[in-house]
């Protein structure tokens, strides 16, 4: 049931995107996120809820594109970097120590908006985008 | 047709939570408080625990809660009967709460009490062992309920949650006699996905371990109340908003 509220929060976000481009109206190709194994995000459910939430919005030709991306920990004993699973406790193969540090696969983030700009419009007088 | 133009953002799905988190954390800061946000899945005993806890703190500490129920206000009711401020905070189909819903309630609350006069602001979340985990509140810490009941692998087939707790309370431990459950084996499991985080066994209708957590409590309220005390020279320079300023 959370991919509905992070559909929202990512919705929320391309209208801000949408505002900084004010007054034009850029048309949306592609969503990037990227979402971490380590998160609670369901990549499948978040591109469903993506399809029901923008059906007559602005971003109903606009596709969500999911980068997944892989749970990856550093042993803090021996500093080597390895892929954590549930079934071994998360635990490093390498000295057999619990999972204190994650390097990646926390991520929920919106890599980039791929557009066009409005039809009739040079490339040049598409204002620079504020948000970050 | 033109090549599409591409905007780099690396911007977090959750900023806008994330900011407001923030801002709420500001008000805590300047009430002086500590915020506890208390989640589990549901029925692992969050409320009985602060239906035994609360009477018991109550002499050394002013508290209020803000309790977090999908459709009832059954478990505000509950609360209300122990003598402490309560504000409900009905989410409806989230399944969680939010930074901006905790807003709501803190505004409400102000209609009730002067919160500089709290010690410690209670936030019983819905019950819920994955989304609560996502979306932080502003709290100062993050307490995780588990009951023996529900089996040593929870915190290894529902990590975030775990790795998010600065502390893990395994519940309803005098049932242990009655179950083929290892309490050991839920302390290991939980310390693999969290290693420092504090875990501690508790039974809200025997009180066993009751003081333990309460003393771990009081540590806590101290060390918040240091860290402002330490950066009370910035704490001055920042001005908060009144809450009805608040978006």
């Amino acid at each position: 049931m959370h991919e509905v509220d992070m559909t929202r929060a990512l919705l929320l976000a391309m209208d801000q995107w949408k505002q900084s481009h004010s007054p034009l109206e850029p048309r949306v190709d592609t969503v990037h996120l990227e979402v971490g194994a380590f998160t609670c995000v369901e990549p499948d459910q978040l591109r469903f809820t993506w399809r029901a939430a923008t059906v007559n919005t602005w971003l109903q030709a606009a596709q969500l594109a999911i980068e997944p991306v892989a749970l990856l920990g550093r042993c803090v004993r021996c500093s080597t970097t390895y892929s954590p699973l549930a079934e071994q406790g998360y635990r490093s193969p390498c000295c057999d120590h619990p999972m204190e540090e994650i390097v990646r696969g926390r991520e929920l983030r919106i890599r980039s908006v791929q557009y066009h700009k409005p039809d009739g419009l040079r490339d040049s007088l598409i204002p620079s985008p504020s948000l970050r | 047709m033109h090549m599409p133009l591409e905007d780099t953002l690396g911007l977090n799905l959750l900023a806008a939570n994330q900011h407001q988190a923030a801002h709420n954390r500001e008000h805590f800061d300047a009430w002086n408080l500590l915020c506890l946000n208390v989640m589990s899945s549901p029925g692992a005993g969050k409320t009985s625990l602060m239906e035994s806890s609360l009477p018991l703190l109550a002499p050394e500490f002013a508290m209020a809660v803000l309790e977090g129920d999908m459709t009832t206000q059954l478990d505000a009711q509950r609360l209300e009967a122990v003598g402490v401020p309560v504000v409900p905070i009905t989410t409806g189909r989230s399944c969680h709460l939010d930074a901006a819903m905790v807003s709501g309630g803190l505004r409400q609350l102000r209609q009730r009490l002067d919160p500089h006069g709290l010690d410690l602001l209670w936030i019983e979340n819905v019950g819920n062992l994955v989304c609560p985990a996502e979306f932080e509140v502003g709290e100062h810490r993050k307490v995780a309920l588990l009951s023996v009941t529900e089996g040593d692998d929870k915190p290894l087939k529902y990590p975030v949650m775990f790795r998010e707790a600065d502390c893990v309370l395994i519940t309803k431990v005098d049932l242990l006699p009655y179950l083929p459950v290892q309490v050991e084996r839920i302390e290991d499991h939980i310390l693999q996905v969290n290693p420092r985080c504090r875990v501690m066994r508790v039974s809200a209708s025997s009180g066993e371990g009751l003081e333990v957590w309460h003393q771990w409590l009081r540590q806590q309220v101290a060390a918040q109340r240091s860290t402002l005390l330490a950066s009370e020279p910035d704490l001055q320079r920042v001005s908060v908003p009144a809450l009805s300023a608040l978006p």
